[in-house]
């Protein structure tokens, strides 16, 4: 059976149908092809399929796409306004050499944007609470929390 | 990338139609909150439903609220909502001690606590600390509701004595008494996205004879636990109340029965930890697994056992 679901999708309004047997990642990858979203475990235990739904951060590999009715979905390709103009935690991972294969960065950027948009100046606890959830096997964690950090200050113009 | 084999998908707007649903496909249907447990089964092959009953859209049962005595939370409250909550950090120290490290922010922003109890996993962290609590949950079937001490709900690993189509409305726990506090302790080998070796939920009403000494003790910010308990066992606390409830140390989240004969009225110290941990031993379960070994997990359980009441006297004697 097919349904027509309404929801936001970095933005913009749609509606469209779908199966009940998708997850959110399957319907943002397969479906819509936005294949920013990765899929690691596929189990809700490594965080690079992490989305924002209604501001909070979810793993959309364990998310029934059902459940998205009504609700507005952020995922890495609504960040950056074109090539030129990265969101500010793009700019910060970038400058601070936090990636390397990339392969879990989109996870950790979401993370990362809903503890910002929840919490603008959190501590160094409190980004490592948020990304606990995100499993990165090449940094080592440090530039990751620096670039937040980071990202956090120059959201509130003490970084010039 | 895997498909579920949920060919369909009810999102009801009550108790009574997903109850409805339930009985009309049987075995076929499952309901699901916030899918964490419920999705990683049926991609695990653990279950196989071709319907799923999404309770998540069902008014009125998502809250934390304290009435007439008693403490409530809604079945579909999530893990995050209960870690917000000034009024279960001030009143169910260790149910907050759990959801703090349960999972990771992702997985908290939408599991809910009647998820985590219906799924009734050996290592679930809520239950300990509702056991220690007197928890008691609502449920909601055919015939209307009832409520049970949630140590009546777990009956084997993934198995309750919820009926098929009945459903988890409410978790109630008695406002605790002022010179009550409580704790959890959830031993793991990292901080997120585990499960614990072993955990163990301690509740803990005392009278407090001459605190004094211990309470600066306390104070010191380099205490270590041995200096705890040396200067808990040369003052005058005596007990009013222990509760003890052990995570993966049985096939069903265990609360410890007849402690009351070994801690009423005395004082507290060495003599009577060795008798309710003695207790403790005798009526868990623990076995060898992957995670941990039952030697491992027994003698863990004599030493959180006594963390536990050193964190529950700090945090009781904080507030006086």
């Amino acid at each position: 059976m097919r349904y027509t679901i309404n929801f936001k999708l970095n933005g913009e309004e749609m509606s469209t149908e779908v199966d009940p047997s998708w997850t959110l990642l399957y319907f943002l990858r397969e479906v819509l092809g936005l294949k920013g979203t990765k899929e690691g475990c596929g189990m809700g235990e490594c965080g690079a399929c992490t989305v924002q739904i209604n501001g909070k951060a979810v793993l959309s590999c364990i998310y029934p796409v059902m459940e998205i009715e009504g609700k507005e979905v952020w995922t890495i390709e609504g960040l950056a306004q074109s090539s030129e103009a990265l969101h500010p935690l793009q700019r910060a991972f970038i400058e601070h050499g936090a990636i390397q294969c990339g392969f879990c960065t989109p996870g950790m950027i979401m993370s990362a944007k809903a503890l910002l948009e929840e919490n603008p100046s959190p501590t160094e606890e409190e980004i490592k609470e948020a990304i606990a959830g995100n499993i990165c096997r090449c940094t080592g964690y440090v530039q990751i929390i620096e670039a937040i950090k980071y990202a956090a200050e120059e959201r509130h113009g003490s970084k010039e | 990338m895997m498909r579920l084999k949920v060919k369909e998908y009810y999102r009801v707007k009550s108790t009574q139609e997903a109850i409805n649903l339930k009985r009309q496909y049987g075995e076929k249907a499952m309901y699901i909150a916030g899918g964490t447990d419920v999705i990683v089964g049926i991609k695990n092959k653990k279950w196989n439903p071709e319907v799923l009953i999404s309770l998540n859209e069902i008014p009125g049962l998502s809250y934390i609220k304290e009435e007439n005595g008693y403490i409530k939370i809604g079945a579909l409250t999530t893990h995050r909502q209960i870690e917000k909550s000034p009024l279960i950090e001030r009143k169910v120290e260790a149910l907050m001690d759990a959801v703090k490290n349960l999972g990771s922010v992702q997985i908290r922003n939408v599991a809910t606590i009647g998820g985590n109890l219906c799924n009734a996993a050996p290592s679930a962290d809520t239950a300990p600390p509702l056991l220690v609590h007197n928890a008691m949950i609502n449920l909601e079937g055919p015939e209307g509701q009832r409520s049970l001490p949630l140590e009546e709900f777990f009956l084997g690993p993934g198995k309750t004595s919820k009926k098929e189509e009945e459903l988890l409305i409410e978790i109630t726990i008695p406002v605790p008494p002022k010179t009550a506090k409580s704790a959890y302790w959830k031993h793991t080998r990292r901080s997120a996205l585990e499960l614990p070796i072993i955990g163990v939920a301690l509740y803990l009403d005392v009278e407090l004879g001459d605190y004094g000494r211990l309470q600066k003790v306390f104070d010191s910010p380099d205490l270590t636990w041995d200096d705890g308990l040396r200067a808990l066992n040369e003052s005058e606390i005596f007990c009013k109340e222990l509760r003890l409830a052990l995570g993966v140390a049985a096939p069903i989240p265990l609360k410890i029965k007849d402690l009351d004969g070994i801690v009423k009225g005395k004082r507290l110290n060495d003599q009577v930890f060795s008798e309710v941990i003695e207790l403790a031993l005798q009526k868990a379960q623990v076995r060898d697994s992957w995670r941990g070994a039952a030697w491992y997990r027994k003698e863990m359980i004599r030493v959180l056992t006594k963390r536990l009441v050193l964190i529950c006297l700090r945090r009781i004697l904080k507030e006086v």
